[in-house]
């Protein structure tokens, strides 16, 4: 009788502690960052806000907001204004460096086709490692000066190397390690925040008023903005990276933007490329 | 004399009433002068000197210290710094003190902003 009583005893104590556990690791869950749930929420909320809108045309921006947009969309392709900066980043691209050797040998795959593998999360550095970022590292390591991250030539190099890999899937990984969570997490805070005097984040725009008139523009669904990077834009006549892209957002909202490659910038790069994974890389792109 | 006394008291006295009557037309006036001066903006007393920009700025600067460290600085800010040290320059102290005081209230909003939002992005995640 006493063994019995003790055995009952335990199996209740045992089912307890279980509740326990279950019901701490529900109240803990909302604040435990889940990017496989942040990336599906994500990409539902804009399928059901556009659902006339095909899944692969998010990575057009404005152009896939409407039938007219995305006309002057197929005709601009036809004579594309990033062609000059592709075709001078294909040949920087091959040109040497002073040592002998190319962009190639820093790349997997010798540089083609690996667009859709930006940014990835660097376990040495812990950090996020951007595209323009490894393509200054490479030049660095050869013995070169880095590019200006806002300028022509990374925009050009980029724009070539995003061409050789369009139509892949942007294929972002998060490994295993809780320092590539918190970037991942940083970012998605970064896009969230408001900032600068007008009070905006980047989901402003971005989430709350894609295909909404800001001005002249017609603003992009966040959903696929990373895979057309770099752009060619009408309102700057010229092509820019995916930092210049950031910082002028800032500057927009009147807020001072933070310097190129800065870890906010990396780990929103991080974010906003994760929840794009499946839609085909579309770089260079072109924007009013 | 007693008479003479009584006069002369009664003529001080109606001239207190008299000079009672001078110092509030006085008052009244100066009133009404600081009023128009005060809504024209011209008030004497309220230029400011070299020491109040100095201040103002002094704080503005600290603020926009505070909002750095945020990573939340705003260009309305920095314009108004600019200003401020752009007009001490040209040697005009109420400009440059009014440009600084307009940055410090710049900066503490973006301090506030970016302390609110510490939190509040959240209400804004597709979840």
């Amino acid at each position: 009788m006493r063994v019995r009583a003790i055995l009952t005893s335990a199996v209740a104590a045992l089912a307890a502690a279980a509740l326990a556990c279950a019901a701490a690791s529900a109240i803990a869950a909302p604040d435990r960052p889940d990017p496989v749930a942040d990336a599906k929420a994500f990409q539902n909320f804009f399928t059901r806000k556009f659902p006339k809108v095909k899944y692969e045309d998010f990575v057009n921006g404005p152009y896939s907001m409407n039938e007219d947009l995305h006309r002057q969309w197929e005709e601009k392709e036809q004579f594309p204004p990033y062609e000059f900066a592709l075709e001078a980043g294909k040949e920087m691209f091959a040109t040497p460096f002073k040592n002998g050797k190319t962009y190639a040998d820093c790349f997997p795959n010798k540089g083609n086709g690996i667009r859709q593998n930006y940014p990835y999360f660097d376990e040495k550095e812990g950090k996020v490692v951007t595209l323009e970022l490894a393509l200054n590292r490479c030049r660095e390591a050869n013995g070169e000066a880095p590019y200006s991250y806002v300028k022509d030539e990374m925009a050009a190099l980029t724009a070539y190397m995003a061409f050789t890999s369009r139509g892949n899937k942007m294929d972002i990984k998060i490994p295993d390690d809780p320092r590539a969570l918190e970037a991942y997490e940083n970012g998605k805070r970064y896009f969230y925040t408001r900032r600068g005097q007008l009070n905006f984040s980047c989901a402003t725009c971005h989430v709350q008023s894609p295909g909404e008139r800001i001005r002249a523009e017609i603003l992009a669904p966040a959903l696929g903005i990373m895979n057309a990077m770099p752009i060619y834009r009408s309102e700057w006549s010229s092509m820019g990276t995916t930092s210049r892209r950031f910082m002028t957002c800032n500057s927009q909202t009147r807020a001072v933007p933070l310097e190129p490659q800065s870890d906010e910038y990396r780990d929103v790069e991080y974010f906003l490329s994760y929840v794009a994974n499946g839609l085909p890389i579309s770089g260079p792109g072109a924007r009013p | 004399m007693s008479m003479i006394r009584t006069r002369r008291a009664a003529l001080a006295q109606s001239g207190n009433r008299f000079s009672d009557k001078i110092m509030l037309k006085s008052n009244m006036r100066n009133l009404v002068l600081a009023a128009v001066l005060l809504m024209t903006g011209v008030w004497p007393a309220l230029a400011a000197s070299e020491a109040d920009y100095k201040a103002a700025f002094a704080a503005a600067e600290a603020a926009e210290k505070q909002a750095d460290q945020l990573r939340n600085k705003w260009t309305t800010t920095e314009a108004q710094l600019a200003a401020a040290k752009k007009a001490a320059g040209a040697g005009d102290f109420d400009a440059a003190t009014a440009a600084a005081r307009e940055a410090e209230a710049l900066a503490k909003a973006s301090i506030f902003q970016a302390t609110s939002e510490k939190e509040r992005w959240k209400n804004m995640e597709i979840r």
